[in-house]
């Protein structure tokens, strides 16, 4: 009854309430499409480092995840000796790779093809991270100690220098230097914009000497058996430690690198989730607003219905009932378009709705109708019925 | 034993630090199944009167009795309780809720009496069809006209099936055919056992009472 009295009140005003509901219904879309993008950014990233497969673990230069120092504030000190070093030393128990990256324009006759991420890697990489190629091969051993002039393509490249054109065999020129196209790698898509498939694979020490580069970005351990994993992170780090000092590198496994990851997707939810709150808030704000005009225009009808024996704790709940359902309304409105537009958008990034996130948004709006219902509400209650009678 | 008994009431109203009597030392018996008809120029005091037998404003000093029952100590839920099932209003303006059918006008004292869904709408369209609105069930205040709009009021004051009936100027804002056939209501409703009350500054109105009390100056004075 009370709630078809409020339905009742709302329709009578359907431009109103309208606006009213609109701030919520923003406040619990805007939560519900943040959360949603930062948890499908989470799987995504989850996803990708698990398919390189669980035994890994990255030496990066710098110390990560400690409190002493940011990472990156130190001069690199890792070079490729420290790989040799660690693959003699790990023997069998190991595969180890070293890497380089810099960014570079690709030629080809007059097309260009800007800001290609060009790998410098060995010949055991796909060895350790499962790099998987549509046709052509990968580079051999020997075509890296030879700092062969070799390349695998990513298709974003192939599409750019070659268009629908045989790539393969074909001699493209990278920052300068002629390379011979080998092979192409499976499309892997874009994250945030960022293009996986506008790289380029080419041999570690042919990288090196164009570039000029002795300092590693990263060195790709992979233990041979998945129940090591502990043990050769501890003997990789004593290794490391007879030349570096403990600032100026990190090892870190795939589960830690997850962690590291949730915790910053952790913050980034809290944070976006909080700003989308705040709109929430401010539709809050508007149900109040709304629910004061309403209790004013509404004094007679209250003052009538003391009159015929209404206690103020029915006109309490009428008032307050009525906030509750604009703001759940408006909320039930938000879950409906923040879902649907998180479908749309999951067509161009991950997106995932975590049921939580539903919950919380819609219990969040229910709980600001409540919060900013009552004072009108009881203000509502307290009206001198004879006066409101009286009122025009 | 009379159903409403005012003794010595006063009613002082402090507006800008000067006192203003509006009622003073009023000493009244309504018996019940009686007609009685307040009359006084507007400010006399007749509808602090009325709100204080309706139970919508407190005597300043005094006793008030209703069916035996001192009111003075009753909190605003009892009070409350007491208006919805003793007594019903008819006020001048009607006060019907905007749009809300008649039924559901009518309807609407019950949901406050605890009256289940069902049963509020047999009830609510039986006393629409006692004041001869049997056919505007589902009409709008703005579809009806002003004395059907007053007979909805009036069905509304009756479906708590209350002792009394309090009505403050229910002709004012009416030609004097619909007074006319809302004054005949109120003399069947009295007839058939209710108690009714007027409050009015016509003495046309007035004669067609039991009773007439005048009030002038917050006195009564006949």
């Amino acid at each position: 009854m009370i709630f078809n009295l409020a339905l009742t009140a709302i329709l009578a005003n359907k431009l109103r309430a309208f606006l009213t509901m609109l701030g919520i219904v923003i406040g619990v879309t805007s939560v519900i499409l943040l959360i949603a993008l930062v948890s499908g950014l989470q799987t995504y990233i989850t996803n990708q480092i698990q398919g390189l497969g669980s035994n890994l673990m990255f030496v990066m230069p710098g110390r990560m995840g400690g409190a002493r120092s940011p990472g990156g504030v130190q001069a690199n000190r890792l070079v490729y000796s420290d790989t040799v070093n660690l693959r003699t030393k790990l023997g069998s128990e190991a595969e180890v790779s070293a890497s380089i990256q810099r960014n570079a324009t690709l030629k080809f006759g007059n097309k260009r093809d800007k800001d290609v991420s060009i790998f410098g890697v060995e010949a055991n990489y796909p060895e350790i991270i499962s790099i998987d190629l549509t046709s052509g091969r990968f580079f051999k051993q020997s075509e890296q100690e030879a700092s062969r002039k070799v390349a695998v393509i990513g298709p974003t490249v192939v599409v750019n220098l070659f268009g629908t054109g045989q790539a393969l065999g074909k001699p493209i020129d990278i920052a300068g230097t002629k390379y011979t196209v080998i092979g192409i790698t499976e499309k892997k898509g874009s994250v945030f914009g960022m293009d996986q498939d506008n790289s380029v694979y080419v041999p570690f020490q042919t990288a090196q000497r164009q570039f000029g580069i002795d300092r590693l970005n990263t060195i790709y351990i992979s233990a041979k058996l998945a129940e090591n994993v502990k043990l050769v992170q501890d003997k990789s780090t004593a290794i490391l430690k007879k030349r570096l000092s403990e600032d100026e590198f990190t090892i870190q496994t795939q589960e830690q690198t997850l962690s590291t990851i949730s915790q910053i997707t952790g913050v980034l939810t809290a944070a976006l989730g909080g700003i989308a709150a705040i709109s929430l808030l401010v539709g809050g704000i508007g149900i109040m607003n709304i629910m004061l005009v309403s209790v004013t225009e509404r004094t007679r009808e209250i003052g009538l219905r003391k009159a015929v024996g209404a206690k103020p704790k029915d006109i309490r709940n009428q008032f307050l009932v009525e906030a509750i359902v604009l703001s759940g309304l408006g909320g039930i409105a938000g879950i409906i378009l923040g879902i649907t537009l998180s479908f749309i958008i999951g067509r161009f990034f991950t997106t995932t709705i975590p049921w939580w996130s539903i919950l919380l948004s819609f219990g969040f709006s229910t709980a600001v109708g409540v919060i900013f219902g009552v004072a009108p509400a009881i203000r509502a209650s307290r009206l001198n019925p004879i006066e409101a009678l009286r009122s025009e | 034993m009379a159903l409403v008994k005012l003794s010595r009431i006063n009613k002082t109203y402090n507006t800008g630090g000067i006192p203003f009597h509006a009622l003073k030392n009023i000493n009244l018996e309504v018996k019940k199944g009686e007609f009685l008809a307040i009359i006084g120029a507007s400010g006399s005091g007749k509808s602090t009167l009325m709100n204080i037998i309706g139970l919508l404003d407190q005597p300043t000093s005094g006793i008030y009795e209703l069916d035996g029952q001192n009111t003075a100590c009753l909190k605003e839920g009892n009070l409350a309780n007491i208006r919805s099932c003793k007594i019903g209003f008819v006020f001048q303006s009607f006060n019907l809720l905007p749009r809300t059918s008649a039924l559901d006008n009518v309807a609407m004292p019950l949901i406050y009496a605890g009256v289940s869904s069902e049963d509020r709408h047999a009830i609510a369209k039986k006393a629409l069809e006692d004041v001869g609105l049997g056919d505007k069930l589902g009409s709008h205040s703005n579809q009806l006209s002003g004395g059907q709009q007053q007979r909805v009021a009036i069905a509304r004051a009756l479906v708590n099936n209350p002792e009394i009936i309090l009505a403050d100027e229910p002709t004012g804002n009416l030609d004097s055919k619909s007074g006319d056939e809302i004054i005949e209501i109120f003399i069947k409703l009295n007839k058939a056992g209710k108690t009714v009350i007027i409050i009015t500054h016509e003495a046309d109105i007035a004669k067609n009472a039991e009773r007439i009390i005048k009030i002038k100056d917050g006195e009564i004075t006949k």
